[in-house]
């Protein structure tokens, strides 16, 4: 039945996905992809949709259920695709059998994240198509599309949306429900990728590589229109801002579906004396439109200036570069403080990085480094407690290290969610190598930042840490409130004194879920 | 006929449950509709903003270029100075005219207030005052939203009173009476 819904661009990619017979969502939390699978959980109660500890794990879950016939989704954020590279690249050689799409959610301008890495670089890398809808309508269509390719051409599709798609509401016309794919487990030895038979599963892979191209030139969603001299190339919801300028007299190429359809990049070249490229993240369009035309054909966006070179695409720079004068009445404003995000008055890592503050005052050497989470606003003001923040897990591996090479002392404080994440592994190659760390697990019983999802670890710190090796005299529980400094102050004091590796738990309740829960 | 409204405050001010009742309404009124929101790491206690377009005919952009908005809508008076730039010349601002203090460098209020003052159309109350005054104390959001409503224009008061009780029609008919009461105080303030 059809209906007209006023959805997110990640809720229109997640009813699309149940209205495309979804078995299973595999995610972990990360802005801007965490609405999508959050959707599923509310809506569909039949599908799996339990978050995962990492995207690798989620990954290979997905793989799994895509060999037994059923069609699943992976869900990140752009910094995901690093954690799961080594499953997602493989999984193009495995192929697969139910449908995968493989959502990642990039964020350019780096609103909630440490880089602005391009996903469409890993589909290229990996030799998979990638759908990116320029709108919440497609989003809900597209993705539909993506689990009946991805089942006809046997790979993975990765569904590209970048922040300001994934975070805006628009009106949606939704479809029929398709049902769920029975189980049906695959007998193909190709899932076996030792070396004698990834060779042909890798010729398999470059042997598909016409049809997605062939795909691409076929599809509504790449779509030329107009008549004019210059050209554009707007891809993904850069075809909004272009049409939001209201230039008229210019041939433009809509891209939402890759490999690049290179007959129509041909087509347009042979009737355009130039060509803008207009992309959100890094230029990788612009870089493969120059090497399809040549270094004779004049190609512009990102790499040449008339874009910015960083940051995400905006009504207003696209105009500029499309040369439509800007129209201010109002300059900046003259009273005007940025107001950067910062923990909640009463949470429970204020008290760690007020005690952490202390001791480190005793230590003039010491040097705390941080993890990926609300913690890391310990970095900035009041308490400027963080050396560092790279990426998830890097904390504890990154205090071995520097211990290694003889700071002392180095701490690391992680969260419950980044722990089981990726700091598991880091921590027993600290135990086996006895370096000395400190690693403070700064536990509020939820994934915080992304609006308090489960965590995978909740109840299970003391015994991890025991089961990796950690002596139980130095696995150590404190409750993170001021009335407590004296106590974790102390206790900081002597496990940093320890020659070996001591964890330290502090743990109270995040106070949004607290809130939460006392309604 | 459109209408570009840029939607502010800090992270738990509650700007979404504006949004929520003005996209109520402009869905039942057939409108498109688009609206960016903040989602993650600013929600807490950094600045929030959610860009609303609402128009009769298709919208492309999610975001509202600069110059060009109608209206700025914000819980809190410098988070309304930050987006200055968006704001058309025969735009108006609608702003709480109470500071929230939650930085150690916030500018002085009465240059605030003086800059504020400046702008050619602006309608400024201090909504808490308000919404405590009228026994709604949680209901600050909702004298605003009162005192935007003339300055939408796309969607009358009426719309935008009924999408109130749709709204919040399952917490109950008291809380739907009271958003009622603290939007009529907002639109009376707003008329003048």
């Amino acid at each position: 039945m059809s209906e007209k819904k006023l959805l997110l661009g990640d809720e229109a990619v997640a009813l699309g996905a149940l209205h495309a017979g979804l078995s299973g969502v595999y995610s972990y939390p990360g802005t801007p992809s965490t609405e999508v699978t959050e959707f599923i959980q509310t809506h569909a109660p039949e599908v799996r949709s339990r978050w995962c500890t990492n995207e690798k794990t989620a990954m290979e879950a997905a793989l799994g259920m895509s060999y037994a016939g059923k069609r699943s989704l992976v869900c990140m954020k752009h910094v995901g695709m690093n954690v799961c590279a080594d499953a997602f690249v493989n999984s193009a050689v495995t192929g697969v059998n139910g449908g995968i799409v493989v959502l990642a959610a990039d964020d350019p301008s780096m609103h909630s994240s440490q880089n602005e890495q391009d996903s469409r670089f890993y589909a290229q890398f990996a030799m998979v198509p990638t759908f990116e809808p320029s709108d919440q309508q497609e989003a809900y269509d597209m993705i539909r599309e993506a689990f009946a390719f991805s089942e006809q051409v046997k790979l993975p599709v990765v569904f590209r949306v970048v922040t300001r798609l994934a975070h805006s509401r628009a009106a949606v016309i939704t479809g029929e429900q398709t049902e769920q794919n029975a189980l049906n487990p695959s007998s193909d030895r190709g899932w076996v990728l030792l070396p004698a038979i990834a060779r042909r599963q890798y010729i398999k892979l470059i042997d598909k590589q016409p049809l997605l191209l062939a795909a691409s030139e076929q599809t509504p969603h790449n779509s030329l229109e107009g008549a004019g001299t210059h050209g554009v190339i707007a891809c993904g919801i850069g075809y909004n801002y272009v049409k939001e300028s209201g230039v008229q007299d210019i041939t433009l190429l809509k891209v939402s579906q890759y490999p690049l359809p290179e007959a129509q990049i041909k087509a347009m070249a042979a009737r355009c004396d130039s060509i803008l490229v207009v992309e959100d993240g890094q230029p990788v369009v612009e870089q493969g439109v120059k090497a399809l035309l040549g270094a004779g054909f004049p190609v512009e966006g990102r790499l040449t200036g008339r874009l910015p070179r960083t940051g995400e695409l905006t009504p207003d720079n696209v105009a500029a570069a499309l040369g439509v004068p800007a129209s201010r009445s109002f300059g900046n404003a003259q009273n005007l403080a940025p107001r950067p995000p910062q923990l909640c008055p009463g949470c429970g890592h204020r008290d760690v990085y007020a005690a952490l503050n202390q001791v480190a005052a005793e230590y003039p050497d010491a040097r705390i480094f941080g993890d990926i989470g609300c913690y890391t606003l310990g970095a900035l003001p009041p308490f400027s407690a963080l050396a560092s923040c790279v990426d998830m897990g890097a904390s504890i591996t990154m205090a071995k290290g520097a211990a290694d090479a003889g700071v002392f002392p180095a701490i690391a404080v992680i969260g419950d969610s980044t722990f089981t994440h990726s700091g598991m592994t880091g921590l027993l190659d600290a135990v086996n190598d006895h370096s000395r760390i400190t690693v403070i697990i700064s536990d509020n019983l939820t994934t915080a930042m992304t609006g308090g999802q489960d965590s995978a670890g909740t109840n299970k710190f003391e015994a991890i840490c025991l089961g990796l090796g950690v002596e139980p005299e130095h696995v150590r529980v404190v409750v993170p409130l001021p009335a407590n400094m004296p106590e974790i102050t102390r206790i900081i004091r002597e496990e940093i004194e320890y020659d070996g590796v001591s964890v330290i738990i502090p743990r109270r309740e995040c106070m949004q879920t607290l809130r939460r829960h006392k309604k | 006929m459109k209408k570009d409204i840029i939607l502010s405050g800090v992270g738990g001010q509650g700007i979404l449950s504006i949004a929520t009742v003005i996209g109520e309404a402009a869905t039942a009124a057939g409108l498109f509709l688009k609206q960016a929101e903040v989602h993650g790491m600013s929600q807490r206690g950094g600045d929030v903003q959610s860009n609303l377009r609402l128009s009769s005919e298709v919208i492309y952009s999610d975001l509202i270029p600069c110059g060009s908005a109608d209206l700025i809508i914000s819980m809190e008076p410098m988070e309304a100075l930050r987006y200055l730039p968006y704001l058309a010349a025969d735009g108006r601002v609608v702003t709480s005219a109470k500071p929230f203090v939650n930085i150690p460098n916030y500018p002085s209020e009465e240059a605030l207030m003086a800059e504020l003052a400046s702008l050619p159309d602006v309608v400024m109350l201090d909504i808490e005052e308000a919404a405590r005054a009228c026994g709604n104390p949680k209901g600050a959001n909702m004298v605003l939203l009162g005192m935007a409503a003339p300055a939408i224009g796309i969607l009358d008061a009426d719309a935008l009173r009924a999408a109130i009780g749709r709204v919040f029609a399952r917490k109950g008919e008291a809380i739907v009476a009271a958003n009622r009461k603290a939007f009529d105080i907002g639109l009376e303030a707003g008329l003048k």
